[in-house]
């Protein structure tokens, strides 16, 4: 029986010692990384036959297919969804752990050893070293020191013995945690994402202009429950002047609740809506050539008021005051000229440049038409004096939105902080502790200044450079005006 | 004002500074040491004025599309941070201000011979790999402050990761004794195939019309030599790329001597490589992987998708962590933590240009 403890014991010890191995962590850290590169030149989730294309690139036409169900079978076309590498970051996780585990009390252990006095000859052999004398007495040399260290804001402490006097000090001790920190960062954003895979979803919604939703759609078949009605007032997309560049995408968006208006933004790409716990996205847009919308048009005859008019396709309005009406007869959601034949085509499927064909009967004259297109105002601007702007084309564009719902970003966040922070303290601060026995010789005093430090030797080397000429500075300094 | 006089100037000065430090890893002589510094800080002057002035160039014409904006929005968003062109800029001058800071801190001119040439290689990349160099107006996905500060960062990491990488191969180049050693070769062979890129795309330069350089990377990437179309050319390019790669090989261990006489030891390199991999980390870490993907997700709602671009910051952040851990717990030394910062230095360059000249290739979309 106790053979058979003692032996489960021994299993479970060196199970947990390969568990916490760092040998372990490079293994894995490799294996990550090379796993990780095949799942960058397959395509993941795509379709068969683009990966199929590209394994012929890589080993032949004729293997291509074969070669295909093969890495398919294993995974490879939605690995990091397999359970191979799933299942490599579970053992990741799990080393990181049992490694902090492991290690923590022996840390713990050191940060809260107290520091003690040194003898003389111990501080000699300490990895940063300096032996100094100086003509003047114990008490000053002390007082200097101690200045010097405080200075450098360390806080002292003092072993007195008979005729010598030690100052010893440490600083940064808690910043051999950082590294638990670091890791435990880790851990926290594998968490959250298992937090955002569990509660959360992602989604999308295309949002036609002037309509509602209660639903948002993982995919044209799965649709998820929205428990409030958004709507979609209008979308516009803004260009950069002279050029198709897009300067932003918009949407105004509303929340209703019980058919009442609860909320109203004008969402842009980098700054969406929240609502619930539900973000909602510009991601893209589209136009819907088949719609019906309607035409803003603002119309001012010469000197007069302006007009602002809603019109459909083929109705007539009047320039007030002028006996001059139009009908509006066509519509371009991207009107450009030709620059070699001057004719005039659609050149994209968006609402890109739109433009609106309005034929003009003048009384007296023959009729005429005319284009106007919205992102050049000057294509408005009549002879007489008078000006049609083309506001918008409504209710023929949608929006799309990305709605995700994801609890878990906040341990995200709050893992990116702590790891910030666990970094830089664990790069940049160090724990050091510093020495300095003073020993009074007749009428001058030999000083002996040691230190150690568990990283960035240089740096701590100039520290203890500058608190010795401090120290010594102010020392002769004081002897001279005596 | 225009910048790209002072540009011009630079790029110059890195150049001439690269071939005055390979002179004074020869000749040893001091005053040609501080010729080889003078010439870097001038260089370092005329660039930081150009991006200055690129900057307030960039802040006029972003007023001009956007009067409305307050002047720190204005400011942020005109940072010349925010394409290929001006990220790599970003880089060559953060490359030299860290051999400036090194080179007075450890009193030691060699590695210039060693990072110089890194800064005149991506000097001649943005070159012949016709990059717009224009202002262009900013598209609403890179509106974003965290994009800023994730560029910003990320080209300081790397920076400090390019110097660990020099650190590395000087540090292979002083420790090795033979050249049929696996690590030297394997160092001499990577540092070849970047050099007989970059050749190669100085043909493609070279045999294209002024209208198709712009789209070199996208559609004429070594189409000139070993991806050119006539399998003859392309059969004799591979040779000579092969050549090439030996050449470099079997020339590489001549520059052990000079380091030997300069007083570079193996110890004060390997100390380089780390320290500046201790900083490159967190700094890659908070501004490459962190506030790449908070900024995703303010814009699409996904901070991470598994896409080729962050795959492969992954993977790079994995290659250093594995060096730190290799070097710092795990009791690895020498010869095989000095090849981990040269392959993270190889998987940072393919991070950045490679998954958009090698991967997008390979797959249906780009070129
Ligand atoms: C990619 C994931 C990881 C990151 C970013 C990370 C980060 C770090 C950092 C920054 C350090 C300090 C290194 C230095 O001071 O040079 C460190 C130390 C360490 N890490 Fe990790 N780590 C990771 C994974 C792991 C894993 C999986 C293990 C499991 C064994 C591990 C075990 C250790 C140990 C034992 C130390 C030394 C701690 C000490 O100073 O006592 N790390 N880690």
């Amino acid at each position: 029986m106790e053979e058979k403890e003692k032996e489960k014991k021994d299993i479970f010890e060196s199970a947990w010692q390969s568990l916490a191995s760092v040998k372990l962590a490079i293994f894995i850290l490799m294996a990550l990384a090379l796993l990780s590169i095949v799942g960058t030149i397959v395509e993941q989730g795509a379709d068969p036959a683009q990966n199929i294309k590209l394994l012929g690139k890589l080993f032949g036409e004729s293997v291509a297919p074969t070669v295909y169900n093969v890495f398919a079978k294993m995974g490879f076309m939605d690995m990091y969804g397999s359970w191979w590498y799933v299942g490599l970051l579970v053992l990741f996780s799990i080393n990181l752990v049992v490694c902090s585990i492991d290690r923590f009390p022996k840390t713990w252990k050191v940060i809260n050893k107290p520091l003690r006095p040194l003898g003389e000859n111990a501080i000699k052999t300490l990895p940063v070293k300096k032996e100094l004398t100086f003509k003047t007495d114990i008490n000053r040399a002390r007082d200097e020191f101690a200045n010097a260290l405080r200075s450098l804001r360390y806080k002292i402490l003092e072993a007195n013995e008979d005729g010598s006097v030690q100052l010893y000090t440490q600083k940064g001790k808690y910043a051999r945690l950082a590294v638990y920190v670091v890791h435990l960062s880790i851990i926290l954003i594998f968490l959250g994402a298992l937090v955002g895979i569990q509660y959360g979803f992602k989604g999308y919604l295309n949002l036609p202009e002037g309509q509602t939703s209660s639903r948002a759609y993982k995919s044209p078949t799965e649709p998820i429950p929205l428990d409030f009605t958004i709507k979609c007032n209008w979308y516009e997309t803004l260009y950069y002047e002279g050029g198709d560049t897009p300067k932003e995408f918009s949407s105004e968006l509303v929340i209703l609740e019980d058919g009442k208006e609860v909320l109203k933004k004008v969402i842009e790409v980098n700054d969406p809506l929240i609502y619930k716990g539900i973000t909602f996205y510009q991601s893209n847009y589209g136009y819907m050539k088949e719609a019906e919308g309607y035409f803003s048009l603002t119309v001012t005859p010469d000197g007069g008021q302006e007009k602002k008019l809603w019109l459909r396709l083929g109705d007539t309005f009047e320039i007030p005051g002028t006996g001059v009406t139009g009908t509006i007869i066509d519509f371009s959601p991207a009107l450009s000229r030709d620059p070699y034949s001057g004719e005039l085509t659609t050149y994209a499927e968006m609402m890109v440049n739109p433009a609106v064909a309005i034929e003009f009967n003048v009384p007296g004259k023959d009729k005429f038409k005319g284009w106007i297109l919205k992102r050049y105002p000057e294509t408005g601007q009549f002879p007489d004096g008078s000006e049609i702007i083309f506001d918008d084309y409504w209710g023929v564009e949608y929006t799309g939105l990305q709605v995700a719902k994801d609890p878990g970003i906040w341990l995200i966040y709050l893992a990116s902080i702590t790891m910030s922070f666990g970094l830089y303290i664990c790069f940049f601060i160090s724990h050091k502790k510093i020495w300095v026995h003073i020993v009074s010789d007749k009428k001058s005093v030999s000083v002996a200044v040691g230190g150690s430090t568990n990283r960035n030797r240089l740096a701590f080397e100039k520290e203890i450079e500058r608190l010795i000429s401090r120290a010594s500075k102010a020392i002769e300094g004081r002897s001279k005006n005596e | 004002m225009n910048s790209s006089l002072f540009f011009d100037i630079s790029a110059g000065a890195y150049i001439a500074a690269m071939i005055t430090y390979v002179i004074f890893l020869v000749v040893r002589s001091k005053t040609v040491g501080i010729v080889a510094s003078t010439i870097t800080i001038l260089g370092f002057v005329s660039q930081t004025t150009a991006l200055a002035i690129r900057w307030v160039n960039s802040y006029y014409f972003w007023m001009s599309s956007h009067p409305q904006s307050g002047l720190y929005e204005a400011l942020l968003r005109a940072a010349p941070l925010r394409n290929l062109y001006e990220s790599l800029v970003f880089f060559v001058w953060s490359l030299i201000l860290a051999h400036i800071l090194i080179e007075f801190k450890y009193k030691n001119r060699s590695l210039g011979a060693f990072v110089t040439p890194v800064a005149a290689m991506a000097l001649l990349f943005i070159d012949i790999s016709g990059t717009s160099k224009a202002i262009q107006p900013l598209i609403p996905a890179l509106q974003s402050n965290w994009l800023l500060f994730h560029v910003l960062l990320s080209f300081l990491g790397y920076a400090a990761f390019a110097i660990s990488f020099g650190a590395g191969a000087a540090y292979l180049i002083t420790v090795t004794e033979s050249k049929k050693e696996l690590p030297y070769l394997f160092g001499s062979i990577i540092i070849g195939i970047f050099l007989a890129i970059l050749i190669g795309m100085g043909i493609d330069f070279l045999s294209l019309s002024g209208a198709e350089r712009a789209n070199l990377i996208q559609n004429h990437w070594l189409k000139a030599t070993i991806r050119s179309d006539s399998g003859g050319v392309a059969t004799a390019s591979w040779v000579i790329a092969i050549g090439f790669v030996a050449a470099v090989w079997h020339l590489g261990l001549r520059l052990k001597g000079a380091l030997a006489k300069l007083d570079v030891t193996a110890i004060m390199l390997d100390d380089i490589a780390y320290k500046s991999i201790a900083v490159g980390f967190p700094l890659f870490t908070v501004g490459g992987l962190i506030m790449g993907a908070i900024w995703a997700n303010s814009a699409w709602g996904k901070y991470w998708t598994w896409d080729p671009k962050e795959t492969w910051s992954l993977i790079t952040w994995f290659v250093y962590a594995l060096y730190l851990h290799a070097r710092y717990v795990g009791g690895w030394r020498g010869k095989r933590v000095a090849i981990l910062a040269i392959v993270g230095f190889v998987a940072v360059v393919f991070t950045y240009l490679g998954v958009n000249l090698v991967l997008s290739g390979l797959h249906a979309y780009g070129g």
